[in-house]
């Protein structure tokens, strides 16, 4: 008995390696500034107490792209262990002139243009190898922006989900409802990721989407 | 009489572009734009195609040269068919847009059905 159940043991071992579920890979997208590497801190923090990367007030601070593997996230209604991929802020335009404008020198601003443009190139490469997106909106700026509609539509083509975190509530000029009403066929979840407004509604609203 | 100063708008009709393979479209629309020209198309790119043209972008911006494109595009619609349901893939309607030089195409305001866009003749 003890050999049927040794190769009983083997047979599932096998099986599971062959067959094993791989983590959902989420990204975390938006253009420069909207807050998703403080979201990504803000998810470590609270469910591996470690950090993703840091922040900044100048736009592209994140010029490469983070994952960070088996993170889980516990809800009322279960858990969910996910990859989370940080991406670098899209844009379709890199001036090294508004970084100069923020208060860098002239080098440290082409060098930083440089990286932001490969660091874009990523982000548009990680699309290809995903399983959902959370779109980092800032709720104080207008929502139909290009990085917007070109991510929206990118997660529509592939059939894939897609949450919208309406970021930066925290500000008097916030404004989740535009952002509710330009994109209505999105589930959305206003937070503030800098004090944790309303986290624990994006955590249900993930396990929700991406389970 | 004086040479008339200003910048070329080109119309692109859907059929112009259906005719081009995507890579086509992506490397004939920013050659355009990198001559300074504004391009109008009738129905827009497919969010596959925009990325595209965003990642391509990106590898040819230069300090004191090329500094990216402007593109407004309105959001796509979904044609969610029985037969896109049974693929699994959505059918994108794509929409008309605008994509410009970003030193002489600046958007003023967009929403679901308007684009507003301030156009300089001058770099």
């Amino acid at each position: 008995m003890g050999v049927i159940k040794k190769i009983k043991r083997n047979f599932s071992d096998l099986f599971k390696r062959l067959f094993k579920k791989q983590n959902a890979r989420i990204g975390i997208y938006g253009p420069p500034n909207a807050g998703k590497t403080t979201l990504a801190n803000r998810i470590l923090r609270d469910w591996t107490g470690d950090a993703m990367g840091s922040v900044s007030h100048i736009a592209h601070e994140t010029r490469r792209a983070r994952r960070r593997e088996g993170v889980t996230i516990k809800t009322n209604g279960g858990s969910i262990t996910l990859d989370i991929i940080d991406t670098p802020g899209l844009a379709t335009k890199i001036d090294f002139h508004e970084f100069m404008a923020q208060g860098l020198d002239e080098n440290e601003s082409k060098r930083r243009a440089k990286e932001a443009t490969e660091g874009v190139i990523e982000a548009v490469k990680w699309l290809d190898n995903l399983d959902g997106v959370i779109l980092v909106m800032d709720a104080t700026e207008d929502p139909f922006t290009q990085v917007n509609v070109t991510v929206i539509g990118n997660m529509e083509a592939r059939n894939l989900p897609l949450l919208i975190a309406a970021n930066k509530v925290d500000l008097p000029e916030a404004s989740a409802s535009t952002i509710r009403d330009a994109f209505p066929q999105h589930p959305m979840v206003s937070i503030s990721a800098l004090e944790g407004k309303n986290i624990d509604t994006l955590y249900e609203e993930i396990a929700k989407r991406f389970g | 009489m004086s040479m008339m100063q200003g910048f070329q708008m080109d119309l692109i009709s859907e059929h112009r572009l259906a005719e081009m393979a995507p890579v086509e479209k992506v490397r004939f629309i920013i050659d355009e734009v990198r001559e300074g020209k504004i391009l109008v198309l009738e129905k827009g790119l497919s969010p596959e195609e925009e990325a595209s043209l965003i990642e391509m972008t990106m590898t040819l911006i230069e300090p004191d040269g090329f500094s990216g494109i402007e593109m407004e595009s309105y959001p796509s619609e979904v044609d969610t068919s029985i037969l896109g349901r049974l693929l699994k893939k959505n059918t994108i309607k794509t929409r008309m847009t605008v994509i410009g030089p970003a030193d002489q195409l600046k958007t003023l305001r967009k929403d679901r059905n308007m684009i507003s866009a301030l156009i300089s003749a001058q770099k």
